[in-house]
């Protein structure tokens, strides 16, 4: 048993033991679950060492029989593209934890069994390299997220959860029905194999049979995204569930669909993706300008972050599609961004709720005054989740912009009126909640951080610092495994242009 | 190693102390650690330049890579060169008096010690944008910068008029970073790198084999850039309303630092502007289209802060019309004595609000000269600097920058010396509306402390004489012997401008004070016209922001997203309700129940594949 294994396991574990416990001791499960998940979070550290040492290739693989026949195997594996992913989840669910320690009151044990549920469902589809456990994982990491949004949810929690299923469950049926005819065709799930296979010509798709297959899998990656115009389910999500439903759902279940793209979609359809870029980088842009300029009118707090995620996510789909190395980089790193710092926004929002018991904007005002250090907080993230240097997000766009400009100039050009608007939104919506005289419900109510608040979200911030001045602590696992992704989808050593060959690209 | 990275280090933990602990600190202390780390900043620069003189090639020190993926590869590196080292002591020498001036203006605001940690915050991004060694380092104090303008313009955040011009300022700004965005990734793809060494170096030795037409694309991007952050026409918009902040911001950010660093950057990137006369034409164009628009509009304003505001504006218009025709360092010249006059302007001023508790509206100052002497010494010490009068220092750049457009093209020059004309007149008219006649107003004016005069007199001083501190000369190596021929007639007519200003300013303001509601009422929609900023930021609003607005939350939030997708998906939509409907029956029960159907369906899915595989 690898360490892969052992930390697949252990969510999966303490769902079944928190099971077990008793309902009537909620203190007990809380503890136990942030217990098992920084146990978790403490073992996916020891990734690091071995994955960046050799990031290029899956460390950490095990490869047995799961099922005979059909040939579906347990083929699990852990390389730079998935490394920063995984930390990424074990590091929120802790996080999730503390979040929901005086949020949760109802059903404190199945919420905790359904977040440790989660965690095993996202590692799952992370590490997964047989394509059929791929899509189980992928079902696995629904199904929590669907009674986190249905049960602890806000007043609409039951249609925003069906708009969520039904939605991933249609790119689900097409994802399935996709894999069911690669099978057919090659009688293997395994991912490596069909590469395999691929490159040594023992397996190729006609034209036709590669883009079909290729939009099965676009479609249904692309609705996880969300991109644009596939979206509408976000905001109904976002805006219901609970905050540690909405943390999670931002930050890892969105990542599904981009790692998707990277992992699975790149390089088993390389000709239909690079024929079907340019309207999918239109798509793209337009999400990325689009998200922005819908968050900039949302009255509620949640929906406002809900579109500026569709807005980012923009960003990623843009720079994977540039097939460039500096924007599939930057796609990557920003899917790491995005999780840190969108993540932080749902949380200072939901520590608001918790206080005011409204998501509406306009029922706030003057939080400065009365809460000093939540409303740094909260300027400090936003600054990060408007790209800010010396912040996260910035080393992600950066990098997707430069890629895109590399591609195409005019993408850049674009794509970056989405960094203005982003100023917008947020500045607007930090002077609305934050500045200004301080009404009376909010004087009440709203109290600065706790400890316990405290330590959900330094972390956090600790993070947007690191991942935007020392980005070279993350970058080159991602850069390897990249390159690898580039000679797939070109058909050669990626494009490693020289300053020479760049001269005159315009 | 030379350590130049103390310089910001130093304002960098000055804002970490203050802005963690500084609420439960006695104001003594927040002072220690707020000015005391600028005065370090500033010794250190002493300490490097007098270490690295004479300064004759580049200087630089690399820290460590800060991103590296593909082609790009950006360290965190820092430079000083003869051009920095004038910035490093502008910047820190200014800054460390508006900070000494501060202890006094702010000592009866809530939230000192929040004043003191964003003003460090914001010397520590100034610095890091003048040391830079690449265009993204440069950017990160670029953005930095911007920032701090955002959050001390709105530093008194209770007043809806305060939050808003930081976030139009801090939005304008993003439109021009923008531009400059797209020139880096232009550079980075033209040339390979952002490191100025490597780029400018390969602009000169490749010059003739580059394209033309993208050298200046990148220089126009970059212009872009620059028109935000230093107050350009189009994007000069935010600078008046920037005037919310509080008075020592409005001179250290919005006057003599901040607003300086697109000048800074185009002249750092002169060897790219040099390959294009294209972009150094446009440079020039805006440069003095902007002088004159906000020279206007200072003729006719009251605030007293707002005149400074637009005055700041005209002069910057200045500085590019240096660069556009060559004079990089007439340019550069003009940021530092314009730093001088102009923050002590800003200071000057700060201290007549002081004096007469917060009040800013000309209409309601007169005859102070007597109450208030000290203010009105270094007043008139700065309105003679700006005003050209020789031999104070904004006599001596503004000379060689208008000696230089005159070389270039001599309309430009004239241009100019009208311009200089309305500049002499709408100083002195506000010094002539402070501090003659009789005191209009009711407030019991007193005189400022000695924290906050003792600057005043060190800047009085220094826009008198700095002129003398030879500018051009110390760049000649960098920027090339550019020195246009000295002509006599020429500056005559320019310093007559100057003085005819004053005069004209003497005549409606002291001896015949009724002369302009006359002009004015003659004028008529001419004046409203000028009075009203010629509703440029009315027009701005009518055109972009509301139909950006509007057009976002009635067709596409509406109609887009709530009617056309979400109608598409309702084509589900009965689905939806029915399953609703269901899931309400479910609800009821336990949530054992709900596990029960995941497990049993996850059986179900593994017990029919594997039967399925069985049965092979």
């Amino acid at each position: 048993m690898s360490l892969l294994d052992i930390l697949l396991l252990i969510p999966a574990a303490g769902a079944l033991i928190a099971l077990v416990l008793p309902a009537d001791n909620p203190g007990l499960i809380r503890k136990f679950t942030l217990f098992v998940s920084i146990l978790a979070f403490l073992l996916s550290l020891g990734l690091i060492g071995p994955v960046g040492a050799n990031a290029a290739r899956y460390t950490f693989e095990t490869d047995t029989v799961w099922i005979e026949y059909p040939a579906i195997r347990y083929h699990v594996g852990v390389d730079g593209l998935s490394l920063w992913l995984i930390i990424l989840s074990t590091f929120l669910t802790p996080i999730c934890v503390l979040v929901s320690w005086k949020h949760i009151e109802d059903r404190v044990k199945e919420f905790h069994v359904f977040l440790l549920f989660l965690l095993f469902g996202v590692i799952g589809v992370f590490v997964a390299l047989d394509l059929f456990l791929f899509f189980v994982f992928w079902e696995v990491s629904l199904v929590p997220m669907y009674f986190l949004i249905g049960i602890w949810g806000h007043d609409r929690r039951i249609y925003a959860a069906v708009k969520f299923f039904l939605y991933t469950m249609a790119g689900s049926a097409l994802m399935l029905a996709a894999m069911i005819w690669i099978y057919n065709r090659a009688g293997t799930f395994d991912l490596r194999l069909l590469l395999d296979m691929l490159r040594t010509g023992q397996l190729s798709f006609s034209a036709a049979e590669g883009f079909w297959l290729f939009l099965a899998f676009f479609i249904a990656f692309a609705i996880k995204v969300p991109l644009f115009p596939l979206h509408t389910w976000l905001p109904d999500a976002h805006g219901e569930a609970p905050t540690a439903g909405s943390v999670m759902l931002a930050s890892v279940l969105l990542k599904l669909g981009t790692y998707g793209l990277v992992r699975v979609a790149l390089p088993l359809f390389p000709e239909a993706a690079r024929g079907n870029a340019p309207w999918i980088i239109a798509l793209a842009i337009a999400g990325i300008i689009y998200g922005a300029l819908v968050a900039m009118v949302q009255p509620n707090m949640k929906r406002l972050v809900a579109y500026s995620s569709v807005s980012h996510l923009g960003f990623v789909v843009l720079g994977i599609f540039t097939f460039t190395q500096v924007g599939l980089d930057g796609a990557v790193y920003q899917m790491l961004n995005h999780g840190i710092s969108t993540g932080a926004l749902f949380i200072l929002v939901g520590l608001l709720y918790e206080r005011r018991h409204s998501l509406e904007i306009a029922d706030y005002g003057g939080v400065g005054t009365v809460a000093p250090w939540l409303s740094t907080a909260f300027v400090i993230t936003s600054l990060a989740s408007v790209g800010l240097p010396l912040l996260n997000n910035f080393v992600g766009e950066f990098l997707v912009l430069q890629g895109a400009a590399q591609a195409k100039f005019l993408y850049a050009a674009l794509a970056g009126t989405g960094v203005i608007l982003s100023a917008v939104y947020m500045l607007w919506l930090v002077q609305r909640a934050f500045y200004g005289p301080t009404p009376e419900p909010v004087r009440h109510h709203v109290t600065d951080m706790n400890p316990r608040e405290w330590a959900l979200v330094l972390p956090l911030i600790v993070m947007m610092v690191w991942m935007g001045v020392g980005p070279q602590s993350f970058l080159p696992a991602i850069s390897a495994q990249n390159r690898q992704v580039l000679e797939l989808v070109s058909g050669k050593p990626a494009l490693q242009k020289s300053a020479q060959e760049v001269a005159h690209v315009r | 190693m030379q350590h130049l990275w103390l310089i910001p280090a130093f304002p960098l933990a000055g804002f970490l102390v203050n802005g963690i602990a500084g609420r439960r600190l006695p104001k003594s202390l927040v002072n220690v650690f707020a000015v005391g780390s600028v005065l370090l900043s500033f010794l250190w620069v002493l300490k490097v330049l007098s270490g690295l003189q004479p300064l004759e090639a580049a200087y630089t020190e690399r820290y460590f890579t800060w991103i590296q993926s593909g082609f790009v590869n950006v360290g965190f590196d820092f430079m000083v060169d003869r051009l920095t080292a004038v910035m490093l002591l502008v910047v820190t020498g200014i800054g460390l008096l508006i900070h000494i001036y501060s202890i006094g203006y702010m000592a009866h605001e809530d939230g000192y010690p929040r004043f003191f940690a964003y003003l460090n915050l914001f010397m520590f991004f100034m610095l890091v944008l003048v040391l830079a060694a690449n265009y993204l380092v440069l950017f990160i104090g670029w953005e930095g910068v911007g920032l701090c303008s955002y959050l001390l313009i709105g530093f008194y955040y209770l007043k809806k008029s305060a939050t808003d011009a930081g976030k139009k300022a801090f939005v304008v700004n993003r439109v021009g970073d923008l531009g400059f965005s797209l020139g880096m990734f232009l550079t980075m793809l033209t040339f390979g790198s952002l490191d100025f060494a490597t780029v400018f170096s390969r602009a000169q030795s490749e010059g003739a084999s580059l394209n033309p037409q993208t050298i200046t694309l990148i220089c126009l991007l970059l212009l872009v850039g620059a028109t935000g952050k230093s107050a350009q026409v189009p994007l000069y918009v935010w600078l008046p309303d920037a005037m919310e902040g509080p008075t020592p911001v409005s001179a250290l950010i919005h006057a003599a630092t901040m607003v300086t660093a697109g000048v800074y950057m185009v002249a750092r990137s002169a060897p790219l502007y040099n390959l294009s006369p294209t972009a150094m034409e446009v440079v020039a164009i805006v440069g003095l289209v902007t002088a004159v628009l906000a020279a206007t509009i200072g003729l006719t304003q009251y605030d007293i802060k707002k005149v400074f505001a637009y005055s700041t504006v005209s002069q910057l218009g200045y500085m590019f019309l240096g660069l556009g025709v060559g004079a990089y360092s007439a340019g550069v010249y003009h940021i530092m004595t314009h730093a001088f006059f102009k923050a002590l302007l800003f200071l000057g001023a700060g201290s007549v609000i002081h004096a007469l508790s917060g009040e800013q509206d000309l209409r309601m100052m007169g005859g102070l000269r007597s109450k208030i002497p000290v203010t009105f010494t270094v007043l008139l010490a700065a309105a003679v600097a700006i005003a050209g009068v020789p031999p104070f220092s904004g006599f001596h750049s503004k000379d060689a920058i208008l000696l230089a457009a005159h070389a270039h093209a001599p309309w430009m020059f004239w241009v100019g010396v009208v311009t200089a004309a309305m500049t002499a007149f709408y100083v002195f008219r506000a010094i002539f509306l402070c501090f003659f006649g009789t005191y209009r107003g009711d407030a019991h004016p007193h005189e400022s402390p000695l924290v906050m005069t003792l600057p005043l007199g060190v800047l009085a001083l220094l826009s008198l004489a700095g002129g003398y501190f030879d500018v051009p000369h110390y760049l000649a190596p960098l920027f090339g012997g550019e020195h246009a021929p000295h002509d006599e007639a020429l500056v005559a007519a320019s310093v007559a401008a100057g003085l005819g200003g004053i005069f004209l300013a003497w005549l409606f303001y002291v001896a015949a004070p009724s002369l302009p509601d006359r002009i004015a009422n003659t004028l008529g929609p001419l004046y409203r016209l000028v009075y009203n900023k010629y509703f440029v930021d009315e027009a701005y609003d009518a055109l972009i922001v509301h139909p950006i607005r509007d057009g976002s939350r009635a067709l596409l939030w509406s109609l887009v997203d709530a009617r056309l997708v979400d109608g598409a998906v309702n084509g589900a939509g009965a689905v939806v309700r029915s399953a609703g409907a269901v899931l309400r029956l479910w609800q009821s029960g336990y949530i054992r129940r709900y596990a029960a159907w995941v497990v049993l369906g996850s059986a179900a899915l593994v017990a029919v594949v594997a039967f399925w595989g069985g049965n092979r």
